[in-house]
């Protein structure tokens, strides 16, 4: 598999039949799950993930009493492949989850600001799980545009209500409060490539991967500014940087319109 | 780019009273741990970062030996004092993630398939912790590295750049990494002309991510002369050394 992936390279061709800047087919379900606040299932080719999103009454950090807080954890299930198992998270496992939380916080997606109940005291705290069910590579493409779809289409606690009764606070049913829509203000889209025989391919699925002498995943807000760069491993000359944040950049145009187009979402406005 | 000298551009002050490109002092010294097989400190600014190999040696355990070249392992651990607010001796996240993407960097430049069999480990420690301390930590790496005489392609030599309060700046300090828009680490093969640790936090247009990118590059360049001096001073003492033995001998 591997050597066959390698020669069809050198024929500018990919095993799967693909063009070197193809995504394979990309499906977004929103709401897949009812218990949580927010869900969405991603299937891109055949990697499989679900996303869920959760809220909790939580203090503020004692650095930013002004803003609610986003944690995103990310598991490679025993059901993903193989060799996958279950047990504390992998370095790898870690470093992917770090690139989705930093690709979702630093293109400023959700406004924390508007986490807040009470400002130093009281905050909405905000889960973005994900799990991998299926692995056939760009786990990191799947995972946030699930985590995308997920914000935009789910809704969370309001924390004005909550603040408007705190006296109950104690008492409150998270799960009863009204309601509103959760404060998107972008929507980020991470691309991933792999360089192979010098030669860059998007989405590469979990044979490229495996062959890649070099992977990296570029995110763009939907103003077209980079927001999180991860180079997995390889290295990269210096105008192949430049090569990929623009392949990277047109990409992300093309999947923003798709992800927009299946979770039936408008592009918030603003933005910045 | 951020060279022109009109009024405008010299109110831009850096928290710690740097020019936009100026780098922090900076100083490597190599060979300063007795028992480690290669080691070297790096200062910048209040950074202070140890590292030690070990190695090449035998691997255990054997089941994870492998065949056709030596295994890397690295350790990127910040100290409980490292910083104002005690940091937990565990390991976190971010440190398991960082020590993988040191590993990566490094082993771009090791000529690993020297020694089948065999592991290397680079443990780095960081005593004190100012901002761009992944990049730092990967130049002093390579100076062990090189230092306990493993083979290697190229040295590898990390630097930073950011933008803070609208300006793109060289060497991100501690207080710009808290406060800034964004934060681009680099690491390169200066001779080879490779990159080899990329990451970006924040938000940058590509106009103000290849200017930030071109001063990282300048940066490491600075970096990679006091890299040079700093094993060229150790060469020097170990000559010194040897004449000393055979001046004895004669």
């Amino acid at each position: 598999m591997a050597n066959n992936v390698l020669k069809l390279i050198k024929e500018n061709k990919r095993i799967d039949g693909r063009g070197f800047l193809d995504y394979r087919n990309i499906v977004i379900e929103p709401n897949v799950i009812e218990k949580p606040y927010a869900s969405a299932r991603v299937m891109l080719g055949d990697t499989f993930i679900i996303v869920g999103i959760h809220f909790e009454i939580g203090t503020p950090f004692s650095d930013s009493p002004d803003k609610g807080i986003l944690i995103t954890e990310g598991e490679v299930l025993p059901t993903a492949s193989f060799g996958a198992e279950a047990g504390p998270p992998s370095e790898e496992e870690i470093e992917i989850s770090r690139v989705v939380d930093r690709s979702i916080r630093e293109s400023g997606v959700v406004d924390l600001s508007e986490l807040v109940i009470v400002p130093g005291e009281k905050v909405l705290k905000m889960f973005i799980d994900f799990n991998i069910f299926n692995d056939d590579g760009n786990i990191v493409d799947a995972a946030v545009l699930g985590a995308v779809a997920a914000l935009l289409t789910g809704k969370m606690p309001d924390p004005k209500y909550i603040a408007e009764h705190i006296d109950e606070v104690d008492k409150m049913n998270l799960k009863d409060v009204p309601r509103v829509p959760i404060p998107v203000r972008d929507v980020p889209i991470a691309t991933t490539l792999a360089l192979i025989k010098d030669k860059f391919i998007v989405d590469p699925n979990y044979v490229e991967e495996s062959v890649a002498d070099a992977l990296i995943t570029i995110t763009h807000t939907m103003n077209d500014e980079i927001c999180a760069v991860q180079l997995y491993h390889g290295g990269l000359g210096y105008e192949q940087v430049f090569e990929a944040l623009n392949i990277s950049l047109n990409k992300s145009k093309e999947i923003r319109n798709i992800l927009l187009n299946q979770t039936k979402a408008e592009l918030p406005s603003g933005g910045g | 780019m951020s060279d022109n000298n009109d009024g405008e551009e010299r109110v831009f002050v850096r928290p710690d009273g740097r020019k936009a490109d100026e780098m922090r002092p900076f100083k490597i010294r190599a060979h300063i741990l007795r028992n480690a097989d290669g080691s070297a400190e790096i200062r910048l600014g209040g950074n202070w970062i140890i590292v030690a190999v070990y190695g090449p040696k035998e691997h255990f355990p054997k089941f994870e030996i492998s065949q056709d070249r030596a295994i890397l392992n690295c350790r990127y651990h910040m100290n409980p004092y490292s910083t104002s607010e005690r940091k937990s001796p565990k390991p976190s996240r971010r440190e398991i993630e960082l020590s993988k993407v040191i590993r990566n960097a490094l082993e771009q430049a090791l000529i690993l398939d020297d020694f089948p069999e065999m592991s290397i480990d680079v443990f780095i420690e960081v005593a004190q912790a100012e901002g761009s301390t992944r990049v730092a930590s990967i130049t002093a790496a390579s100076v062990a590295l090189a230092d306990a005489g493993i083979p290697m392609r190229d040295m590898v030599v990390g630097c930073s750049a950011g933008k803070y309060n609208g300006h793109i700046i060289l060497d991100v300090g501690e207080i710009e990494d808290k406060e800034g828009e964004a934060d681009l680490p680099i690491a390169i093969m200066p001779n080879l002309r490779k990159v080899v640790l990329l990451q970006m936090d924040g938000k940058m247009t590509h106009e103000e991510f290849k200017e930030a990118f071109d001063l990282a590059l300048k940066g490491a360049m600075q970096l990679y002369e006091e890299q040079l001096a700093a094993l060229k001073k150790i060469l020097e003492s170990m000559s010194t050394l040897e004449e000393g033995v055979k001046s004895e001998e004669e």
